[in-house]
């Protein structure tokens, strides 16, 4: 089986994060930066099938050169390699133009079986970059599962959203994405993490995928962002101290404000 | 009068609030099509709602197919009638699944996505509303085509009265090689309290409700208020409450008239999921606690003394 993990270096959403006033894309400069929680579980579920049997883990990813971090997180889990595409082409790039660029990532990983991903990241949260991809690729999605088992070249998961729970089965190749619940993700061993630091990581640049630089970025976007605000900061209201009667006293509030 | 899209997000037969509100941003575009993709007999049930919000057109894509395949079958009927009436804008309710056929259709037809808009104008100029409320994003898609995933409860839905006429289309046949099949399909079911991101009042509980049993502290009050619960991540990651409930960065976006926060500490993580709303009632024994900084009324006291108070005075005024 040769496996892809799809991996992404976001904002880490304990801290306060902002756009760039330039180009109107996110800030990425300004906040902290930690490999999404929920492609810690794709890996974990990549690995769990390499364990079970005979696979290959291959990283991808885009972004700069702080998403080496994430990479290297990803490695020390326990993939065996990765693919970084890391060129300024790519910054502003909308959510088609990011399926574009990955989708040819996967295509420099040899023949595919299964591509892992996280349901939605915590930053762009389009939560369709599976589906994307396989629409680019032309291979089966498998979207928000919860248990994933594959064999006999087919796929079938446990797919579970706000809206419903079913049961999903495709055949190989096929894009899965994986939900909070699918598993809990081991942490680097130190043994790990030492042997990260001597797995390959091949550096791409869009030339390298056969995409020019009018495709991607914020040339290559079907969306342009034409302005942006900060809310306007919400103040705080009134606060009292409970002295018995404090439930009634919101009940005054709500029927002050005709909620009630 | 330019076609404008809608994709019906429908379950059991009902058609859900979201899609009255996609046709009423669809009318400021051009007259509106409702595109109703479903198994046989589906549209039949819908026809007079869809008319009844502005629909001019009802396209009738039935086929057993519809829910055999995972996003598929919409993609499929959704990219077939964009290529036939080149309509300026297609929508579709901002769900898991409604996502899933956003960005697909929006691959397929190489059009421009703008995902979980909370406005449009009749210059196909969209508003998010991103991390969590803090910042509000202007944007448009430089394609003939916007593709527009909706967030439900963003702006009031209108009734006006339009000829809905149907049109059967077909379901294009379905690559089974190449799609999910899917089997053993199992609505959630939300019991009678009202979905909670269409809620219009939310309570909601977080760690200093303290056990699983204590959550019908914050249920009773949600009723007697016909409101949805919520819980914070620290509720849900306790096992206090179902992850399906869980407001914040991780969980769902709500935006309430009244969201009445009971021992919520308001972490950035809890408030990108509910500082939108209307109204904001907070309870909490810290007084520090940041929760209060965003709410218009906090009580500093004990949930399990102030809550059923408040339930009783609600009581009352019912």
């Amino acid at each position: 089986m040769n496996i892809v993990v799809l991996i992404k270096q976001v904002p880490d959403t304990w801290s306060e994060r902002t756009l760039s006033d330039g180009d109107k894309t996110l800030d990425r400069a300004s906040s902290d930066a930690v490999l999404d929680e929920i492609n810690e579980r794709a890996v974990e579920e990549a690995l769990k099938i390499k364990e079970a049997g005979d696979a290959e883990v291959t990283i991808v990813t885009a972004g700069s050169d702080r998403a080496t971090d994430a990479v290297r997180k990803a490695l020390s889990m326990g993939a065996d390699k990765a693919v970084h595409v890391n060129d300024e082409a790519i910054h502003g790039s909308d959510a088609i133009a990011t399926a574009k660029v990955l989708a040819k990532a996967i295509g420099t990983v040899g023949d595919v079986d299964l591509v892992l991903a996280g349901n939605e990241a915590t930053d762009g949260r389009s939560g369709a970059m599976a589906g994307m991809i396989g629409e680019i690729l032309g291979w089966p999605s498998l979207t928000h599962a919860n248990e994933l088992s594959v064999a006999d070249g087919t796929a079938s998961v446990k797919r579970a959203t706000d809206e419903g729970t079913c049961d999903v089965t495709a055949a190989l190749p096929a894009v899965v994405s994986v939900g909070e619940k699918i598993n809990e993700p081991r942490y680097p061993s130190f043994k790990g993490i030492m042997a990260a630091k001597k797995k390959p990581v091949s550096a791409l640049g869009i030339s390298d995928l056969g995409l020019d630089a009018s495709e991607v970025g914020l040339a290559g976007s079907l969306v342009q962002v034409d302005s942006f605000a900060p809310r306007p900061p919400k103040s705080g209201g009134q606060k009292v101290e409970d002295e018995g009667d404090g439930g009634a006293k919101i009940a005054e509030f709500l029927v002050g404000q005709k909620l009630i | 009068m330019a076609e404008v899209l809608v994709l019906v997000d429908h379950v059991d037969g009902e058609i859900k609030k979201n899609t009255y509100e996609m046709l009423t941003a669809a009318r400021r575009l051009g007259e509106p099509s409702a595109v109703v993709v479903g198994t046989p007999g589906t549209a039949t049930k819908l026809s007079e709602g869809l008319a009844a919000h502005g629909a001019e057109k009802v396209y009738v894509a039935e086929s057993d197919d519809a829910v055999n395949y995972l996003s598929t079958p919409q993609v499929d009927v959704l990219a077939a009638l964009v290529e036939r009436v080149s309509p300026p804008a297609v929508l579709v309710a901002g769900g898991a699944d409604g996502r899933e056929v956003a960005g697909r259709l929006a691959v397929r037809t190489n059009s421009g996505w703008l995902n979980d808009l909370v406005e449009l104008d009749g210059q196909r100029e969209g508003t998010h509303s991103i991390f969590g409320g803090a910042f509000t994003v202007q944007s448009r898609a430089t394609t003939d085509t916007a593709i527009i995933s909706w967030r439900g409860g963003s702006i009031e839905a209108e009734e006006t009265a339009a000829a809905g006429t149907q049109e059967t289309v077909e379901v294009p046949a379905i690559d089974a090689s190449r799609s999910a099949k899917v089997s053993n399909r199992a609505p959630i079911v939300g019991g009678d309290r009202p979905e909670l991101t269409e809620a219009s009042v939310v309570v909601a509980g977080g760690r200093g409700v303290g056990s699983a049993d204590n959550f019908n502290v914050v249920e009773t009050l949600a009723d007697s208020l016909h409101a949805a619960v919520g819980a914070s991540r620290a509720a849900v990651d306790s096992g206090y409450y179902p992850n399906q409930f869980q407001v914040g960065q991780t969980g769902k976006t709500v935006s309430p008239q009244l969201y009445i926060a009971l021992g919520i500490s308001g972490a950035i993580q809890h408030r990108a999921g509910m500082q939108t709303s209307k109204t904001i009632v907070a309870v909490n024994k810290d007084p520090e606690a940041p929760i209060f900084e965003i709410a218009d009324f906090g009580i500093v006291g004990d949930l399990f003394s102030v809550a059923p108070q408040l339930t009783e005075e609600v009581g009352k005024r019912a």
